[in-house]
């Protein structure tokens, strides 16, 4: 008895050196492979994040390279919290990232609902929700402000026409107008795209629970309400959140339609970011405002995950 | 049975509104790409072109280097696709098949990159760049494109990699198959249509990237498609015919991949990545 137990503790002894052998090998292979990918991802996403924020407690002018690099601080902290283009600017990228997200969630939400069913044509529509998203947000921009030209552009022709206005407006030259104008054009242009990650969403529901909700006497609205919006929402909250981080950090559009005027009231943080580093050269203040852009994204993903409970991780 | 006819007209109606609304800009800058220049400077705007022009078409060529924003847009498109696609798969593999520490914190630290604002990165950037002497070099785009392509290639493959039973690879190293040869001659090929779905979200991604490419390339010569036609714009005038031929010519290509690979594009977009 004794004697066998003793073999066989170190025939387990040898198996389990032998699995912890086989462990170690495969814990060395799976950092050999992810190796490739982290060293990439350090170097161009994580130092650059950390040298952002170590840039922005300094002066830094690359136009004046004499003046080197001091240490001051929160000083850009300092001077950009009394000034009133960061504030203009960061209002603008609130007002923009709700209003077009607000609307891309109810326009995506109704357009989901109305092709979730099978109809003739239903391909063509899909295909027609995925080319506003496939083309480079540069030429949507290009094509909308030709629209809203105050002169040539269709825009007026057809409000005048149809008899809403009775004069040409200029849309992108006014104050009142721009920041709408660039609305309007990221919502034609992600509000399919929102409808499809929906429509993908409503499909997973299985048909019967709603077959069971009618026998049961449940009207239309009841349905919508106590079957779709909850089996739908984590879809829609995954959806939701990456849209507003998207429009957030919004650049392209504003830059080709109106290049953050008329007089600031269409400039967002990323764009006063991006002119102050690349126009003025002033890197110090410039990484600040990057900064700022940052830590307002990640409070907006905070707010989704902690108080909206999205779970990103099944999406 | 009226009232259903009714209901139907109505549904067809909407659906066909929401087509026509969505497909309209595209209308007009055919429209506008195919307009005499007296016809394209009258208001109020003629509704069809009348002749048909086709000079805005040459003019984009040359008048603009725009066959070399083509090719610049292509190599740093293809290149980011072929890095992300290599790279993710066996980082994706790792994640789905190995046990290992630290891979929590490696998917999260994925995810988290793929929310980071691009401007909130870019003056380190740039600066590296500069240092490394990249900038208006084609390598210093697609390095930092690539690390916008990995979050979406790694969890898009990782996912498609968990489907694929552990069975078949099993089998195949019983065969005598290394691990990594069963990798590459059982979940490649297994996973191959999974690849091309992210190599295409991948690639349109980094076609259409504005950021980067306009603050990092200040030559003429390297530009990429969308900031080339964000600079067709003159200091006086701007060639609206140009630009929408130029638009046309972009935008064609890339109507055709979609109305090719639709079905791709819808699982890739909904299995992994909502980000547009």
């Amino acid at each position: 008895m004794e004697g066998n137990s003793a073999v066989m503790t170190k025939e387990t002894a040898a198996a389990g050196k032998k699995l912890l052998n086989g462990r170690r090998q495969e814990s060395l292979l799976a950092y050999v492979l992810v190796a490739p990918a982290m060293l990439t991802i350090g170097l161009f996403a994580l130092y650059p994040i950390l040298n952002t924020i170590w840039l922005s407690l300094h002066e830094l002018k690359l136009n004046m390279p004499y003046l080197g690099k001091p240490f001051v601080g929160f000083t850009h902290y300092a001077a950009l919290s009394g000034d009133v283009r960061f504030w203009a600017s960061l209002w603008n990228t609130l007002y923009f990232t709700f209003f077009s997200v607000l609307l891309e969630l109810v326009l995506g939400f109704a357009i989901a609902i109305l092709i979730n069913r099978s109809f003739v044509g239903r391909g063509i529509v899909r295909a027609a929700v995925l080319v506003p998203w496939a083309i480079p947000t540069v030429v949507s921009a290009m094509m909308w402000k030709f629209m809203f030209n105050d002169q040539l552009g269709v825009i007026n022709d057809l409000l005048v026409k149809i008899g809403i206005l009775d004069h040409y407006i200029a849309w992108l030259g006014s104050r009142e107008t721009a920041l709408w104008s660039i609305i309007v054009t990221d919502v034609w242009k992600t509000t399919p795209f929102m409808a499809l990650l929906i429509l993908a969403g409503l499909q997973v529901i299985p048909a019967d629970i709603y077959e069971a909700a009618k026998v049961d006497g449940a009207t239309r609205l009841q349905q919508m309400i106590r079957i779709t919006v909850p089996l739908v929402k984590p879809a829609v909250l995954v959806a939701l959140l990456f849209r507003t981080l998207d429009a957030f950090r919004v650049f392209d559009i504003v830059f080709v339609m109106t290049g953050g005027g008329p007089a600031n009231s269409t400039e967002t943080l990323s764009m006063y970011a991006q002119t102050t580093l690349m126009r003025y050269l002033d890197f110090g203040k410039g990484s600040a405002l990057s900064v700022i852009t940052f830590v307002c994204v990640l409070l907006i993903s905070f707010f989704y995950i902690k108080v909206l409970k999205v779970d990103i991780e099944k999406r | 049975m009226l009232l259903q006819r009714t209901k139907i007209t109505f549904f067809y109606a909407a659906v066909w509104a929401f087509v026509v609304i969505v497909m309209f800009p595209f209308f007009w800058q055919i429209n506008t790409s195919l307009k005499p220049p007296d016809q394209l400077y009258k208001m109020p705007p003629d509704w069809l072109p009348s002749p048909v022009y086709f000079g805005s078409y040459i003019s984009t060529f040359t008048k603009h280097p725009f066959t070399i924003y083509l090719e610049n847009s292509l190599i740093v498109a293809t290149a980011t696709t072929l890095y992300s696609i290599v790279m993710g798969a066996l980082c994706a593999y790792a994640v789905a098949r190995l046990q290992f520490r630290g891979k929590k914190l490696i998917l999260m630290l994925v995810l988290s990159v793929s929310m980071f604002p691009a401007i909130s990165i870019l003056s380190p950037l740039y600066i590296l760049l500069r240092d490394f002497n990249l900038l208006n070099t084609f390598e210093g785009l697609i390095l930092p494109y690539t690390t916008h392509g990995l979050p979406l290639t790694i969890w898009i493959l990782a996912s498609f990699f968990k489907d694929i039973p552990a069975e078949l690879e099993e089998s195949a190293r019983i065969d005598g198959t290394s691990r990594l040869g069963a990798f590459w001659r059982v979940i490649i090929p297994l996973a191959a249509p999974g690849m091309f779905t992210t190599a295409i979200l991948v690639f349109i991604g980094a076609w259409n990237e504005f950021l980067f490419a306009f603050s990092f390339m200040s030559k003429d010569i390297m530009r990429t498609v969308p900031v080339g036609i964000a600079m067709f714009p003159g200091e006086h005038d701007i060639p609206w015919g140009d630009i929408s031929a130029a638009s046309v010519i972009v935008t064609l290509p890339l109507i055709v991949m979609v109305l090719l690979f639709q079905r791709r594009i819808i699982s890739g977009l909904t299995s992994g990545a909502v980000k547009g």
